[in-house]
């Protein structure tokens, strides 16, 4: 039997990549949806009807379905139905996208919403436009609060990549998996994909901490 | 008094005791090996229940002829089955962290399973084959996987061949979970080839005129299916090997086989 540090530093190459692409998919995924999250959840603050039922229908379809079951909507039957090719990192990507879009949208509305009246229409009677009382007046207040939300958004993010396994994915959770498959050590390999991910989510709150800190209203 | 309120007691004990002695299920039954002790003993055994013929499930009960052996060895050797199915490689996994006691699901003997769980005696010749969209023809040999995307299922003996292939020739591996996985990868032509067990995709070809897929070239190794178990039960795995020989001496072996698959696959 090989030591345990052995197992675990052996392993260790294979799991970074993993880390690496975890990573990379959840900071494309995360800028995606932020945009996605910005324009919907502006839609459903605005007065557009026929913008609003398809921003509404898109965020009740996310939430009233597992994310399992997006990716493999997207990966396995889209592209048989489409007769499309889609690689697994882009149904990935799109997955998460989706997933964390939908969430942030009503970050960004409730957010929004939450903005007194007033500084509305102190902008708008300062001379403002609709576009630029949003712009400079209620987003830049909004986003402030909007911080510790969306940072709960990313670290759950985080976590459903693991998800990603099921389409063969090597993130860092199927990198694990690929190991043990091989070695058959399990107790080694899970405590150091735990480790991992705590080391990666645990850093992001603090940094978001700081970030509040920084931003706070003086 | 006291020695009624004594007695009832000690009979109170003795009969909580007698009856905990005969409920245990899971105690060691003092079987002579022919079953005829009134304690049968239930065994957790895993599958994986995406492989047919082997083990799938049909009208919401598992059928297959790993699940018909196992039941059928277990009536020779005088225990009930209580089967867990599970991700293929998950099951080796859970035999060493005792969750199983043993697991029959199209498991080759390989010599790295054999350091971790006891292999039965082979109770079927498989061998891997590859397997590439009906629609390809630039892929006859394991040579001509240069430069391509191979689909394969963790923890199985075709993923063993396909990473020591991978070591010869540039190929690129996609891991699943579950056979049904890997094959919807290659109809999908996000990879260009897998690599199953020779029995399994002969069987889904013959019995899904849409598979999109075919079988190319030689068999690539000679595998043989044998029964994993626990390494801290030995007594088990001399009932399973005593089951195989007598259900092959009898007849019963080749009954169960040809129920699923008749001739053609073997």
């Amino acid at each position: 039997m090989m030591s345990s540090w052995q197992v675990i530093v052996d392993a260790m190459p294979l799991l970074l990549q993993g880390l690496w692409i975890t990573v990379k998919i959840v900071v494309i995924s995360l800028l995606i949806a932020f945009v996605i999250g910005l324009i919907t959840g502006l839609i459903n603050t605005s007065s557009n009807k026929i913008l609003k039922f398809i921003a509404t229908l898109y965020i009740d379809i996310i939430r009233g379905t597992p994310l399992l079951v997006q990716m493999f909507f997207i990966y396995f039957a889209l592209p048989a139905f489409l007769d499309i090719r889609i690689p697994a990192e882009t149904a990935g990507i799109i997955a998460i996208s989706a997933n964390a879009g939908a969430y942030i949208a009503e970050i960004f509305r409730a957010g929004i919403l939450s903005i007194d009246n007033g500084q509305r229409e102190a902008a708008r009677s300062l001379g403002l436009s609709q576009v630029q009382t949003m712009r400079l007046v209620i987003l830049p207040q909004a986003f402030r609060r909007m911080i510790p939300a969306f940072v709960n958004q990313c670290t759950i993010s985080i976590k459903d990549t693991s998800l990603l396994s099921v389409i063969g994915i090597r993130e860092l959770t199927q990198s694990g998996e690929i190991i043990i498959s091989t070695n058959y050590r399990a107790f080694e390999i899970w405590g150091t994909v735990g480790i991992l991910y705590f080391i990666i989510i645990y850093s992001i709150s603090r940094l978001s901490r700081v970030l509040e800190r920084r931003l706070s209203l003086k | 008094m006291k020695k009624i309120g004594s007695l009832l007691m000690t009979s109170l004990l003795a009969l909580t005791l007698s009856a905990c002695g005969s409920s245990s299920e899971n105690a060691p039954a003092a079987s002579d090996g022919t079953g005829a002790s009134n304690e049968i003993v239930t065994y957790t055994i895993g599958t994986d229940a995406t492989f047919p013929p082997f083990e799938y499930e049909q009208d919401g009960k598992y059928v297959g002829i790993d699940i018909d052996l196992i039941n059928a060895i277990g009536e020779l050797e005088g225990f009930k089955v209580d089967l867990k199915p599970m991700n293929f490689k998950g099951i080796i996994p859970a035999i060493t962290a005792n969750q199983l006691d043993a697991a029959i699901a199209g498991i080759s003997i390989t010599d790295e399973r054999k350091q971790v769980v006891n292999l039965s005696d082979t109770y079927f010749e498989a061998g891997l084959s590859l397997v590439v969209h009906s629609d390809n023809d630039s892929i006859t040999k394991p040579e001509d996987l240069k430069g391509k995307v191979i689909a394969i299922k963790k923890g199985t003996a075709g993923s063993e061949k396909a990473e020591q292939l991978a070591k010869e020739y540039d190929i690129t591996l996609n891991y699943f979970d579950s056979s049904p996985a890997m094959f919807q990868e290659v109809v999908n032509k996000n990879a260009d080839a897998t690599i199953e067990d020779f029995p399994v995709i002969s069987y889904k070809l013959a019995v899904d005129p849409n598979a999109h897929l075919k079988i190319v070239g030689e068999r690539l190794t000679g595998d043989q299916y044998g029964i994993a178990v626990s390494k801290d039960n030995e007594e088990l795995l001399q009932k399973i090997n005593d089951g195989i020989k007598k259900l092959k001496e009898s007849g019963k072996y080749d009954e169960i086989i040809n129920k699923y698959i008749g001739t053609s696959a073997k």
